[in-house]
Formats: C-alpha cells, sequence, structure tokens
C-alpha cells in the first residue's frame, strides 16, 4: 500500500506538530456489488498505530465511515529527534508500514 | 442535426476537401492535364472560400477568452483538495508512478533508462496527447503510448488499462506538465480523427438522445440537480473522482458520461474513445494541466 | 434566525455547530446514537461543550467529506481526551472511527475524510481523563451525482 508521511521540516523541543498521514486503500465498505453482481467483501484498515520514541503517541480504530484512501492529521509534542513510525491492518489482515524522521532542534 | 449545426460544420468539411487537394495534388505548375487544371480550379475555390470565411481555421464554440476548467466550476471543498498536494488523493497515485518509473520489475528496462530523470524529460509531454503515433498510424492517449513503450522498448505486456498501474504511471507523466497548456497537433494526420470526433461530440446517442454538446455547450454553468454543468474539459484528467473513491483516466469520465445519457459506452482503449480525447484536448487548448485532478 | 444571518451561515463551507442536543431520530428509524454513545459513557452523563465538529454544510458527495473535530484542552498529563469517538445518525455502521490520544498529543485535533450515507448528523464524544464526557453535533446535508455512473461499481 503506497503511504505518504508528512511532518514539518524541523521542529522546536517541546513545540506541538501537526503530522499527516495519506494511505492507498480502498476501504472497502462491504456494501457494493462488483459489475457481475456479486457482493465485495469488507475490507477496511481497522488499526492503526503511531508511535513515536518507541511509545505509542496515536492510535485511530476505523470503520467504513472513513473515506477511501484514508487521510489522517494530527498532532504530537516534539520530544527528540527519531523516526515516527507507523503501522496499520486492515480486515484481510494485511499489514503496512511507513516511517519518518522528525528533526528536533533546541 | 439541427440545421444550424450542420452548416457550422461546412466551413470545416470545404476545408477538408481543400487539405486533401492541396496533399495529394501540385497547386500550380506541372504538365497542363486535366487533372491539375481541376486541381486548380478546386484550390482557387479553396483560395476564394478562405478570403471569405472569417476564419481558416475550425472555430470553437467556446472561445479562449471565456474557457474555464472543470475546478472553476467545483466547490470550495473539492478545490482545496486539488490544490493541497498532501491532501490530494491522487498524489498517491503518482508517488507510485514515481516507484514504477524507476523500476518496471524484473530484468526490464525501466522508463528511467531511456528517458532519465521524469522531472526534466517528462516536463511538456502530456501537453501534446493524445497524438498521432506513425508505428501503428493511430491516435494514441498517454496511457496508449506507455503501454506502447512497455511492448516496443521494454519487452513488457501492456498494462491492463485502467489498471492502478498504469493509472499511476500516467498521472506521473501528466503531473511534470501540470500548469502548462494543453496544446494537441491537428494536422493531416490527426485531421481524420479529428473530425470523427467532432461529429460525434454535435450527435445526440444514447437513450436520452442528448449530444456532447447540449449539456457542455448549450448548458455549461446550470445545474443538475446539485451539480454545476462543467465546460467538458479534459485538462483536470487523470483525477481522482470522489463519485469513484478512486483515481481514474478521462477514459473512464468519458465512459461515465454515456452511461449518463443511457448509451452503450466504448471500450477502454477503443479508437473512438481516443479520438474524442484528441477532439476535447482541441476544443480546451490552452487550459493548463492539472493532473492530479481532483472532482466530485 | 434573521435572513443576513442564515445566508451568512448557508455560505460558510465550514461550519461551526454549537451542539444544543443529541438529535433524536424518527420513529420509523432505530435509534442507534443512543446505544453508541453509551458504549462509550458507560452510562455517565454526556455534556455538550468543548467539541467543535467543522464539516461543510453542503457535501459535493458521500464518498469523501472533510471532517475536523477539536476538543478544548490544555492536554496537560492531569487534565486532557483521552478517546474522540465520531458517530454517524444514519450511515449503517454507527461507529465511523475512534482517536485515541493522551497528553503526548499537545493538541486534540484530528482531520480526516468520511463517508455519509445522506443527509444526516454526526456526533464526536470525547472521553476526557477526569472521566466526564463531552459531545459535540453536526448537520450535513449530502448531494450525490447527478448523472447515472456504470463505471462504478
Amino acid at each position: 500500500m503506497t503511504a505518504r508521511i508528512q511532518v514539518p521540516r524541523e521542529v522546536q523541543r517541546g513545540a506541538v506538530f501537526e503530522v499527516r498521514i495519506a494511505i492507498q486503500h480502498p476501504m472497502e465498505t462491504g456494501f457494493r456489488y462488483d459489475l457481475m453482481g456479486k457482493p465485495i467483501p469488507k475490507n477496511v484498515i481497522n488499526t492503526l498505530v503511531c508511535r513515536y520514541g518507541g511509545a505509542e503517541a496515536f492510535r485511530a480504530e476505523l470503520g467504513s465511515g472513513i473515506a477511501a484512501n484514508p487521510y489522517l492529521q494530527f498532532y504530537t509534542v516534539a520530544e527528540a529527534s527519531g523516526d515516527l513510525e507507523f503501522s496499520w491492518v486492515d480486515d484481510a489482515g494485511e499489514r503496512g508500514s511507513e516511517r519518518v524522521t522528525v528533526n528536533v532542534v533546541e | 442535426m439541427e440545421p444550424t449545426k450542420y452548416a457550422a460544420l461546412i466551413p470545416g468539411l470545404i476545408r477538408s476537401a481543400c487539405i486533401g487537394v492541396h496533399r495529394r495534388l501540385p497547386l500550380f505548375g506541372g504538365a497542363g492535364s486535366a487533372r491539375n487544371r481541376l486541381a486548380a480550379s478546386v484550390a482557387g475555390a479553396c483560395l476564394l472560400h478562405a478570403a471569405l470565411s472569417t476564419a481558416a481555421e475550425p472555430q470553437r464554440k467556446i472561445p479562449p477568452s471565456a474557457l474555464r476548467s472543470g475546478i472553476t466550476f467545483a466547490s470550495a471543498d473539492v478545490r482545496a483538495l486539488q490544490a493541497d498536494d498532501f491532501e490530494n488523493p491522487g498524489m498517491l497515485w503518482v508517488e507510485r508512478g514515481a516507484k514504477r518509473w524507476n523500476d518496471a520489475g524484473g530484468a526490464a528496462k525501466s522508463c528511467r533508462d531511456c528517458h532519465g530523470d521524469a522531472v526534466a524529460r517528462m516536463k511538456g509531454v502530456a501537453t501534446r496527447y493524445p497524438a498521432f503515433d506513425a508505428a501503428s498510424g493511430r491516435v494514441l492517449t498517454l496511457d496508449a503510448r506507455i503501454n506502447a513503450c512497455r511492448t516496443r522498448h521494454q519487452s513488457l505486456d501492456p498494462l491492463p488499462l485502467e489498471s492502478d498501474d498504469l493509472l499511476a504511471l500516467s498521472a506521473y507523466v501528466a503531473k511534470q506538465s501540470r500548469g502548462m497548456p494543453v496544446e494537441v497537433t491537428i494536422d493531416e494526420r490527426t485531421m481524420p480523427s479529428f473530425e470523427r470526433a467532432r461529429a460525434l461530440y454535435y450527435r445526440r446517442i444514447g437513450q436520452f438522445n442528448l449530444s456532447c454538446a447540449h449539456c457542455h455547450e448549450a448548458n455549461w454553468g446550470k445545474r443538475i440537480y446539485a451539480e454545476t454543468v462543467s465546460q467538458g474539459h479534459g485538462n483536470g484528467y487523470p483525477a481522482y473522482r470522489l463519485e469513484w473513491q478512486a483515481f481514474g483516466s478521462l477514459e473512464r469520465r468519458l465512459r461515465a458520461c454515456y452511461s449518463g445519457v443511457r448509451a452503450e459506452m466504448p471500450d477502454y482503449g477503443s479508437a473512438e474513445l481516443a479520438e474524442l480525447q484528441l477532439f476535447l484536448s482541441w476544443r480546451g487548448r490552452g487550459l493548463p494541466v492539472e493532473a492530479p485532478g481532483v472532482r466530485r | 434566525m434573521n435572513h443576513a444571518r442564515r445566508r451568512f451561515l448557508a455560505g460558510c463551507s465550514g461550519v461551526l455547530m454549537a451542539p444544543l442536543a443529541v438529535p433524536r431520530a424518527s420513529a420509523e428509524e432505530a435509534d442507534t446514537l443512543t446505544p453508541a454513545i453509551r458504549e462509550v459513557t458507560g452510562g455517565a452523563p454526556l455534556k455538550t461543550g468543548r467539541v467543535t465538529l467543522e464539516i461543510p454544510r453542503i457535501a459535493d458527495n458521500g464518498n469523501a467529506v472533510p471532517l475536523k473535530v477539536s476538543v478544548e484542552s490544555a492536554m496537560t498529563a492531569q487534565d486532557h481526551v483521552r478517546s474522540i469517538h465520531l458517530l454517524s445518525e444514519k450511515n449503517p455502521r454507527t461507529v465511523m472511527a475512534r482517536f485515541f490520544l493522551g497528553p503526548r498529543a499537545g493538541k486534540a485535533q484530528i482531520n480526516t475524510r468520511v463517508r455519509l450515507n445522506g443527509t444526516q448528523h454526526i456526533v464526536a464524544v470525547a472521553a476526557m481523563s477526569d472521566g466526564s464526557y463531552w459531545s459535540g453535533t453536526a448537520e450535513v446535508d449530502v448531494t450525490e451525482s447527478a448523472c447515472y455512473d456504470a463505471t462504478n461499481p
């Protein structure tokens, strides 16, 4: 799954900064039918976790009420320079992950 | 077809006949054969017609000053989505395309191996498509051209039409022309396609018995239910369409239009759709490429 | 509400709705919001305020509607938002998402895009670290594509 993460290029220690993530995923509701009339099974990213400095900084439990190709924006406090690690799993059990380095300055 | 619309096509038909004559036979000089005398008199009539016409070129119904991209008919939310390079869902396909550009998979040559860095080398390319392809003798869309590259130069199978990988490559290449004006070539090679597509544009089709022009030339700016009818240009494509919850090509959007008037949809990759795109690009030339676009 | 004010509100693309009350479903439709709210609060009282839902008053397409939910909170270790729950009045599944924050968030604000199955209310419930629950509501008119698109499953 293609995923993109955006964080500011550098952040001051202690500052609150914006984190954005976009993942290519159909977030299939399970209520649609294909062109042959067969139901398309439900398959959404159900859990997404962001770890920063090894500890969970943000967690989302998503349902079919979140639009396809999910986009999330949230905030977190800049601690030490390091990686923001995202991992997620969908109903079919497929896992995805992506990371980005946060550059924290004094 | 209404008489007024047919009349509008006459200058074009004469123009086509004139071009045909000019290409096949010399205007002046040569042996004084009957054929040449006929050619000379037809050419003379053409020159007279050209002098009498307000313009020698086929005229667009919507003049350049009144051209508006589909994005200008969209809501603030859709405009914001297209303008933000992170929130724009189409950028997920662009990013995927960038990866595919650099790595065709397996032992195959990648796009980069021949074309180099797309950011530099693909600038302006999308503005010229659909374009005539000498090898196949057909008008090809950008997607078809990418597949032609795969089969001819990379020894790879063509990517399925409207597949994520093909859309990704198309989005990535088209994005390198973002902001540049569409400028397709209508010349003696593309003129037959152009004329066929233009006739199609003004032809009533489907159970609703409507032509493209009924909505997009006669009624753009007015509303159908909650939507405002656009001028029907394709410069925003390939685009992420909220209705599809996915990224798609102009071909897909055109097929949707056919179904909208309850007409049979031409197949992906059909000459009809490629030629229609050529006509639309000519009709909307000057508008900027917006790929990856966002539409409702 | 006077004319000018109504026009102003209609013109805003993102409207802050002052929550007055949780919308009541009509007699014919099952009330799915109340049990979903109870699932979050465990029966504790739900206060209105502190939670702001910004969502377009009119959505172009129910497939993707931009939404921003923010909760007034200092986000300190002593006083912060533990979680935010997005609930839909009319979707086939009432719970749209749950977001889990904490003092490390710094700011209790989430932006996302939601799917809305027609015109309806959205309710956001925030669970605070002091055990209190707060809610905000917004109403969205969902419009649909004018023309039938057979390329869509």
